[in-house]
């Protein structure tokens, strides 16, 4: 018989520690699938950030390094530097990425590091129980902002992708939702083209994922999934914010 | 380059050291004074085929040279003070992943900004952990040019030996001062191949680097096998200079620069008639404490003398038990005794 589907070579048969009704897995799951198809799994170095994402080494199937809190896009420039052939990415946070690694972020894109970041937006820290991240909405509740975010007191959510638009060294930025098949096709696609923007030497590639966090938002799982696709795109827009790989 | 003799100033000689041992990755940050490290690195690093990156920030070059350390390169960076602070995440990670690398800190006056004139201010920041957690840190201190272009080498060899990061721990005068300067072939042994890089995982099983250990037990285990390896350090690594040592009745205990200052000032007093010699460690960590409490036996007054208000003294008085005997010579904030200024604080202990 035929086999249509199964568990990606890149995916190790391990459990997850996350909460009912997250993003990362799937978003995991959309990498190792990418990775497969890609014939790169042996010559991959993944990066790990500190956060919800940070056993990643547990889950993907090829090497995986963790960096220091903020860190992974300088700890892969180098990986990238000393290993110019192989694939190496970036898995990070909005805390991880937006707020304590804006420098490096913003640096390794301007370098057009010649590597590929997945960037997990759920407007909120995760693993240390929901605070707020840079990406928290106005007047989203979280454990830091009970109230709602004021953006007299907090400032306002930081739009990553079109931030770094601005930069001469950015060669591709997406986002995407994994909301439902067609946006989880539709994110697929942009891990794809990412990796493949990497493969074909043009320089820092970032794709980034609207994900439902509904634990830490005190909603259930459908609810989440609305909250992504209702609220978050409305600050947040979908789309190819850049593509210089034409 | 090699087995000619130069002049060259401290900065551009370890800078020329770390290439001739092997190191084919740098990432760094502009500070005074150590400057000539990045500025020689730009163009020699290329040049040996290997990567030169003027990081964003200093947290972005320690974590960069981690990186370059997870994908198998000899890996380094510099810094001076207020850098090496910023530097301290990095270096705790590494230590805690069992990584090695480089770290060189030409010393300037503190704390804060302070200014860029030579100091001895962070020796506790380098050897009692200058990071979070329990770890400990290979720190070896020069005393001439020539001394430290050998000890880059050595730090090299050390580093990946035990892996672990290792600290090249100097200051502003030896980066600035000019001498002549010999290099030499690789003298240390080969070493095995590494086996926990991530280079793909090619014809092997996926491994993976962190120090993020939340099992129960499991980061006692490892902290218990990083004490083991700590140990092990500090049985096979303990590196000093005795000087006319054989039989003095005076010992003056200094490291680095101050070392070799301090043997100008046993000459003065040797001339006076004062039997004084100088014992110079070498190795910061591991602290050559045995060999201090044996050589400080016979002398009937111990005198350490440091570019601070007193912090390698905390481990002298360790390795002594015996308070009565230490006496202290401080220069803080860039401060630096002539031989003379010693020599007279000596005469006044043995008073």
């Amino acid at each position: 018989m035929k086999q249509v589907y199964c568990r990606p070579e890149s995916l190790k048969d391990n459990a997850n520690s996350y909460c009912p009704g997250c993003g990362h897995g799937i978003v995991h799951r959309l990498v190792a699938e990418i990775i497969d198809e890609l014939g790169v799994r042996e010559k991959t170095v993944g990066i790990a950030p500190v956060g919800c994402a940070v056993f990643a080494y547990d889950y993907w199937n090829f090497d995986v390094t963790e960096a220091p809190h903020g860190r992974p896009p300088a700890v892969a420039c180098a990986i990238k530097r000393i290993l110019p052939d192989r694939v190496v990415f970036t898995y990070q946070g909005d805390g991880d990425l937006a707020s304590i690694g804006t420098n490096e972020i913003i640096h390794s894109a301007n370098r057009s590091d010649n590597i590929t970041v997945i960037f997990i937006n759920n407007a909120n820290y995760g693993m240390t129980g929901g605070q707020m991240a840079p990406t928290t909405l106005p007047g989203m509740k979280t454990t830091t902002t009970q109230d709602g975010r004021d953006v007299k007191v907090s400032g306002y959510p930081v739009r990553v992708c079109e931030l770094l638009a601005t930069l001469e060294g950015t060669r591709y930025l997406e986002r995407v939702m994994v909301t439902d098949p067609a946006n989880i096709n539709k994110t697929k696609r942009a891990i794809e083209k990412a990796f493949r923007v990497q493969l074909d030497g043009k320089g820092f590639s970032l794709v980034e994922v609207l994900s439902p966090c509904p634990v830490n938002w005190g909603k259930s799982p459908l609810d989440g999934l609305k909250f992504v696709k209702e609220e978050m795109t409305k600050y947040f827009k979908l789309g190819v914010i850049k593509d210089e790989t034409v | 380059m090699k087995n000619s003799k130069q002049l060259m100033k401290g900065n551009e000689a370890i800078a020329e050291a770390a290439i001739l041992a092997g190191c084919r990755f740098y990432a760094g940050y502009p500070i005074t004074p150590q400057n000539q490290i990045p500025e020689y690195m730009s163009w020699r690093m290329p040049e040996a085929g290997g990567s030169f990156i003027q990081a964003e920030s200093e947290l972005a070059a320690i974590n960069m040279v981690l990186g370059a350390s997870v994908a198998g390169a000899r890996a380094m960076t510099s810094s001076s003070s207020p850098g090496i602070s910023l530097k301290q995440e990095g270096i705790s990670y590494m230590a805690g992943m069992e990584l090695p690398a480089l770290i060189v800190n030409m010393q300037r006056g503190g704390p804060g900004l302070g200014n860029i004139q030579g100091s001895q201010a962070d020796y506790f920041q380098s050897v009692k952990g200058g990071g979070h957690g329990d770890y400990r840190l290979i720190t070896l201190s020069p005393s001439t040019v020539q001394e430290a272009a050998d000890l880059t080498a050595e730090a090299f060899y050390l580093a990946d030996k035990y892996r672990s990061p290792a600290l090249l721990l100097s200051d502003g005068i030896l980066g600035q001062m000019i001498e002549p300067v010999e290099f030499f072939e690789n003298k240390f042994l080969e070493l095995p191949p590494k086996d926990y890089i991530l280079d793909g995982c090619k014809g092997r099983k996926p491994r993976s680097l962190f120090s993020l250990m939340m099992g129960p037990g499991v980061l006692e285990k490892h902290n218990f096998k990083l004490a083991a390896k700590y140990a092990k350090i500090e049985a096979e690594v303990r590196k000093f200079e005795k000087y006319k040592l054989e039989d003095a009745d005076v010992l003056i205990i200094a490291n680095g620069i101050i070392g070799r200052i301090s043997k100008g000032a046993a000459n003065i007093l040797r001339k006076d008639g004062v039997k004084c010699g100088v014992f110079r460690p070498i190795t910061l960590w591991p602290f050559p404490y045995a060999e201090i409490k044996a050589a400080a036996a016979k002398a009937k007054k111990v005198l350490v003398v440091e570019q601070n208000m007193g912090q390698m003294v905390e481990d002298v008085r360790l390795a002594l038990l015996d308070d009565s005997k230490v006496s202290f010579l401080g220069r803080p904030g860039g401060g630096c005794p002539f031989p003379e200024e010693i020599a007279d604080k000596v005469r006044e202990i043995i008073k």
